[in-house]
């Protein structure tokens, strides 16, 4: 470029750069709506500051994010299913086999299981969300919330089980009760049975045997 | 001395509003909010990290050289303070009666070199020297073609005193003003204004402090008071310019409106508080230039940065120079 090219390159440049920023700063004076990424004009607010001045204000967030679990733990029917298709493990299940069927899920399923220790930790969850898609009875859902961060890790641990040590012991007592019965019942019967066994013929092995998968501890 | 006591209250609060004046451009021109945290709209912001400022440990390093290290802010800061001296505040409180004020003020402003250079080379740090060397370079090779585009306002008006430039500018609102009653000054203005922005270091010719690759420059090794007094001097050199382009191109304490008819819009909005009013007002729409500039145009390179004063600046100014010389004798006598 020659020297007056130059200059006047330069002249241009500065003005345009110089006309741009200035529409910037006086738009300043409008607010971008906060709106929810859902929503069908999101990408067509353009003019004003995007700053979000977040714990005074936040842009609202779809009910379906992957954020925090949460699991009713009345409608839980403490299947397990979660627990196992989590892949880092972050669920936590302690069952309690309940004598007999002690109440209903609000969708009817019948409840079998106590569930002493029902424990997420959200800082090992990887927010994958297949736990909620296996859950049987819907109750253990993502929530909107995501902030909550701690100062220490072990808060990140959520407990949803409701039930006191006091409730657990005297259900195990109750189950261990329950399963001393029923053993000295099958003794009874499995003497009578034995003697018709040896006649009866062995029977046939199933074809598929489903091989365990280990749990990674 | 009122002059100067005023203008040193003013300064500081000046540079208490500009920093966040500074922020909230930044951030207007980012489409972001800048500082909301502090007081209302974080309008104290500056005073909060002015608090925490001077709360700061004064660091020394082992390696430093103790008396320059010491002495650079402060020579840095009273050279660009000097320089309020000779401006004058309104149409009674003229500054210090110096005839050639405005070579005066050029000449102590260029100070500001010698504390810069001290404070990068006593710093001991590669990094600093740096800084001060680009800001040396820099100073110096834009000190010419700012004193040629003063020296066009200088041919045309015929005075080297500021009070009596702003008097030559009085009359009748904007249009006796240098720049509007003689073109010619036009180009020497933005000269003036580019060249003012070299001196005083600020982008697109803050290599010295560059933060993006000497992380500072000469003011690295510096902290707390020390630190301020830099910041305070770069702030200072800001309005101190804008001034002295107010009163050499925009009439000074001169009100912008004229008398319409018979209604003497003029003479009202004139006197010695009107006057302050109209030259801090002007000079700090400058101000705002520079800072609108500052966030739009970047950081030049070092040869660009020489090539744009000694090709383009320089040669224009001296030509302009020769035009106001032709434009003093032929058409204004």
């Amino acid at each position: 470029m020659s020297y007056f090219t130059n200059i006047s390159y330069a002249v241009r440049t500065i003005r345009k750069g110089m006309a741009l920023t200035i529409r910037y700063f006086l738009s300043a004076r409008f607010k971008r709506n906060k709106k929810p990424v859902t929503s069908a004009n999101y990408f067509d607010e353009e003019n004003g500051t995007f700053t979000v001045q977040y714990p005074h204000e936040e842009i609202p967030v779809p009910d379906h994010g992957r954020y925090k679990l949460h699991n009713e733990i009345d409608d839980c029917i403490v299947c397990d299913k979660c627990a196992k298709i989590c892949p880092v493990d972050c669920i936590e299940i302690e069952p309690i086999r309940a004598v007999e069927e002690y109440g209903k899920t609000s969708d009817g399923t019948p409840l079998r299981i106590h569930a002493a220790k029902f424990d997420i930790d959200m800082a090992k969850c990887c927010f994958c969300g297949l736990c909620t898609v296996v859950c049987p009875t819907e109750c253990l859902t993502m929530t909107d919330e995501f902030d909550y961060s701690t100062s220490n890790i072990l808060d990140h641990n959520f407990s949803f089980s409701k039930m006191t040590e006091q409730e657990i012991a005297q259900k195990k007592t109750e189950l261990e009760e329950f399963q001393k019965e029923k053993a000295a019942a099958q003794n009874t019967t499995s003497e009578e049975k034995s003697v018709k066994a040896v006649s009866k013929k062995p029977a046939g092995k199933p074809v598929f045997k489903p091989r365990p998968i280990p749990k990674r501890k | 001395m009122l002059t100067l006591a005023f203008y040193l209250l003013f300064l500081l609060a000046f540079v208490v509003v500009a920093v966040y004046a500074e922020r909230k451009t930044a951030a207007f021109i980012q489409n972001r909010l800048g500082p909301m945290e502090v007081g209302p709209k974080g309008i104290l912001q500056t005073i909060a990290d002015l608090l925490k400022m001077i709360q700061k440990e004064d660091i020394r390093a082992n390696a430093v050289d103790k008396l320059p290290f010491l002495l650079a802010p402060i020579i840095v800061f009273l050279a660009v303070f000097a320089g309020f001296s000779v401006l004058p505040l309104n149409s009674e409180v003229a500054g210090s009666d110096v005839t050639g004020g405005l070579f005066l003020l050029l000449a102590i402003i260029s100070l500001d070199v010698l504390g810069i250079l001290m404070a990068g080379w006593a710093s001991n740090n590669k990094y600093s020297l740096f800084g001060s060397m680009r800001s040396v370079a820099q100073i110096v090779s834009y000190e010419i073609p700012m004193g040629l585009s003063v020296l066009c306002v200088v041919i045309v008006t015929g005075t080297l005193d500021l009070q009596k430039t702003s008097f030559l500018q009085s009359g009748n609102g904007l249009i006796n003003w240098n720049i509007i009653q003689h073109p010619v000054l036009i180009i020497p203005f933005f000269i003036f204004f580019i060249a003012g922005l070299a001196e005083s270091n600020r982008t697109p010719f803050d290599l010295p402090e560059s933060e993006s690759e000497l992380i500072g420059g000469y003011h690295t090794e510096y902290s707390g008071f020390r630190w301020g007094i830099f910041m305070l001097s770069e702030y200072g050199m800001m309005l101190l310019l804008s001034i002295v382009g107010t009163i050499l191109f925009f009439g000074g304490w001169n009100s912008p409106l004229p008398n319409i008819g018979s209604f003497n819009l003029y003479e009202m909005t004139s006197g010695a508080i009107w006057g302050t009013f109209w030259l801090l007002f002007k000079s700090i729409i400058l101000v705002f230039i520079q800072m609108w500039v500052r966030w739009t145009l970047p950081r030049l390179r070092v040869d660009q940065l020489m090539s744009l004063s000694w090709k383009y600046l320089t040669p224009l100014s001296i030509l302009m120079l020769f035009i106001c010389g032709i434009w003093k004798l032929w058409l204004i006598n």
